[in-house]
């Protein structure tokens, strides 16, 4: 196992290595005047100057990529051209948000996606597994925003004044606030990567809420995450049980799943121990692969439902060439989904022994 | 009497020669979701070519005459008094006809959707062949390089290089859709190139080829006659599926304001212009949604029938 992990950990560095180089070149590959491409064709001499200078335009572009990859290793990601404020920051403010969202998808994901692929091997045939597969064709196949929109007209309009009315956009109710940690935990002198981490945290809406006991903001900011992850999580729902169901079908298959009922085990015990172990190691991976389509999709349900992410901003720096937040962004998010991707495999070789020896 | 023996005779002797794309095309037409895809890709091609004759009014130039907005949908067959003016779909924020819109905008979709997956498969197979073909130091970087952009959540890595390229390609007088049109073909280049890749080196040093080689046959014709058609059905499959994805970020693209602009018809932007109309003129969200839904679907449902039907392993 050790020489496993070693192993995947030193793959890892040359996709590390790409990833930085691909968002340097991303933004560098803007054919003709860098200032007036960022800072409109209206910016003067004299202001192209000292933000070139500012930026270190002028140098030669290895050197640039050199500054580049280094700041990245100090924790440097830039700063942002409209606001002048370090994108790290930005990126500790928002995407707590953003993986919240991603999180709460996956859990309505998995934990809806799974039965029901489970019941429809089970139920091979039936009414309810022919439903299911209809349903997960039709789900992969809707575009999230819409869905989204579509769930925000029927909870949030249509059953209006019911006890089933969901909030339709936002991350609390406006006048619910919570105090950072820092302040909390009288944190306040805390100084780089712990204050960050704390930062971090304490974003974390529903993490923040957890853990100091505060209920009311806790109920509120799941509350609002409810409509956005169903929406988000819809096309990962439908992957997951479809994949359940045929897995557990191969399985059910098997010669061993023969032997475990006629030795006379219960039906629970032959799907759920016998079986389910079996189907849920590919799984394992259709998750993790699917977390990189959540972090994308986020994008855009955030946009849908106003939450505070880092989607939302990222489409805004977009529209104001605001290229060092997309640069960040971008980088933030892949290497997320380079680290989920890591864990889904040290994961799949700690379940499956077969990995790590071949 | 021998007369009446022969035909017989005939067919057993000359019996027809097996012909595999025949076999696959009888599966393909035999598979329940094959078919379903099918009826609606055909019904949507329809729509496309037959667009000028299908739409109602003009989906760009034609606004209502009374001024009105947002109208839902009137149909004098189904109890819409004949006094008002039909419209099957009813009227968007500019008093034009949503109906024409949706038709219209299914070209876009289609093309959209086929052009970039054609960009990646051409461009993919390239690199993919090139890198397989070539091995050692060559193939490690490209591929290497592939995984690099598989590495990033695909609409998201989309995004960025709109971000980069549409100042420059609006601002040359372009159309805004061609931004989104790189972009969704460019993210999907790796995995057409993993696939080309895989099946050069799967025959690679099969007798055939090297005899080919000691033939002195061409590598471009080794790529066309020996290669391609060995990688033929998982880039078949996978580029079905693929247009579906396309058609999915496209719309994103489009619904962010990154892709096709107003007034064009293009079914994302048509649900990002009006997004805020979801409470009060819902039919403008449905109906484009649906189109998409429906398109998607049909390319999904395809592209499974595909992989049933071409996957040898699934019959042996």
């Amino acid at each position: 196992m050790g020489q496993f992990l070693l192993r995947r950990l030193l793959l890892i560095v040359p996709v590390l290595l790409g990833i930085i180089f691909v968002t340097f070149v991303i933004v560098h590959a803007i054919p003709g005047d860098p200032c007036s491409a960022m800072l409109g064709e209206h910016a003067t001499q004299a202001v192209c100057d000292a933000f070139k200078e500012r930026f270190g335009l002028n140098d030669n572009v290895l050197v640039q990529f050199g500054r580049y990859a280094g700041n990245l290793l100090t924790g440097d990601l830039g700063t942002s051209i409209k606001y002048g404020r370090p994108v790290g920051d930005i990126l500790l403010e928002r995407l707590p948000m953003t993986l919240e969202l991603s999180i709460g998808a996956l859990l309505f994901a998995v934990l809806v996606g799974i039965p029901l692929g489970i019941i429809s091997a089970y139920r091979h045939n039936s009414t309810l597994d022919a439903a299911t597969m209809v349903g997960a064709n039709v789900g992969v196949s809707m575009p999230v925003f819409w869905l989204g929109l579509l769930l925000a007209a029927f909870f949030g309009v249509a059953l209006k004044g019911s006890f089933l009315q969901l909030p339709t956009s936002s991350r609390l109710t406006a006048g619910v606030t919570i105090a950072p940690l820092a302040t909390t935990w009288n944190l306040q002198d805390l100084q780089g990567f712990s204050k960050g981490v704390v930062t971090f945290l304490s974003n974390m809406v529903t993490f923040n809420a957890l853990v100091t006991g505060n209920w009311k903001v806790y109920g509120d900011a799941l509350k609002h995450l409810i409509l956005p992850s169903i929406a988000l999580g819809t096309i990962p729902l439908a992957i997951i049980a479809r994949i359940t169901r045929s897995n557990l079908l191969d399985v059910l298959g098997l010669d061993y799943i023969r032997t475990a009922r006629a030795k006379g085990l219960t039906e629970r015990v032959v799907v759920f121990k016998h079986a389910m172990r079996n189907a849920m190691l590919p799984l394992v991976t259709v998750i993790g692969l699917q977390f990189g389509g959540l972090l994308g999709g986020a994008v855009l349900t955030e946009s849908v439902f106003g939450l505070p992410g880092v989607g939302k901003f990222l489409v805004d720096s977009i529209f104001q060439r605001d290229y060092p937040v997309v640069q960040g962004f971008t980088l933030a998010i892949a290497l997320i989904f380079v680290f989920v991707n890591l864990i889904v495999d040290i994961s799949y070789a700690y379940l499956d022994p077969r990995v790590r020896l071949s | 009497m021998t007369t009446e023996a022969l035909p017989a005779v005939k067919s057993l002797a000359i019996d027809k020669p097996f012909n595999p794309w025949r076999a696959m095309l009888v599966r393909l037409l035999r598979n329940r979701s094959a078919q379903i895809g099918l009826v609606i890709l055909a019904f949507l091609l329809l729509v496309s070519v037959g667009a000028p004759i299908i739409a109602t009014h003009d989906p760009i130039d034609f606004s209502d005459p009374n001024n009105v907005t947002r109208t839902p949908p009137c149909i004098h067959v189904l109890g819409c008094p004949a006094d008002q003016p039909q419209y099957l779909f009813g009227l968007d924020g500019n008093g034009r006809d949503l109906f024409s819109r949706v038709v219209y905008a299914t070209q876009t979709s289609l093309f959209i959707g086929v052009a970039t997956v054609t960009f990646g498969i051409i461009v993919g197979t390239v690199i993919g062949a090139l890198a397989g073909y070539a091995g050692g130091w060559f193939d490690n970087i490209i591929m290497r390089f592939m995984d690099v952009l598989l590495a990033f959540p695909s609409l998201l890595l989309a995004i960025s290089l709109v971000a980069v390229l549409r100042p420059i390609i609006i601002g040359g007088g372009l159309s805004p859709l061609i931004p989104a049109l790189f972009a969704i073909g460019f993210v999907a280049i790796p995995v057409y190139a993993r696939i080309v890749r895989a099946s050069v080196l799967s025959i690679k040093e099969q007798d055939f080829v090297s005899a080919d080689r000691a033939l002195g046959v061409s590598p471009a014709r080794l790529l066309f006659h020996r290669i391609l058609p060995n990688a033929l059905t998982p880039l078949l499959v996978q580029g079905t599926l693929g247009v579906a994805t396309a058609i999915l970020d496209a719309a994103a693209l489009g619904f962010l304001g990154l892709g096709q602009q107003p007034p064009f018809p293009e079914w994302g932007t048509m649900l990002g212009t009006e997004r805020n109309s979801v409470f009060n003129a819902p039919h403008l969200l449905i109906f484009p949604g649906l189109a998409i839904m429906i398109t998607v679907l049909s390319f999904n449902l395809l592209g499974d029938g595909l992989r049933d039907a071409l996957d040898p392993r699934l019959y042996r």
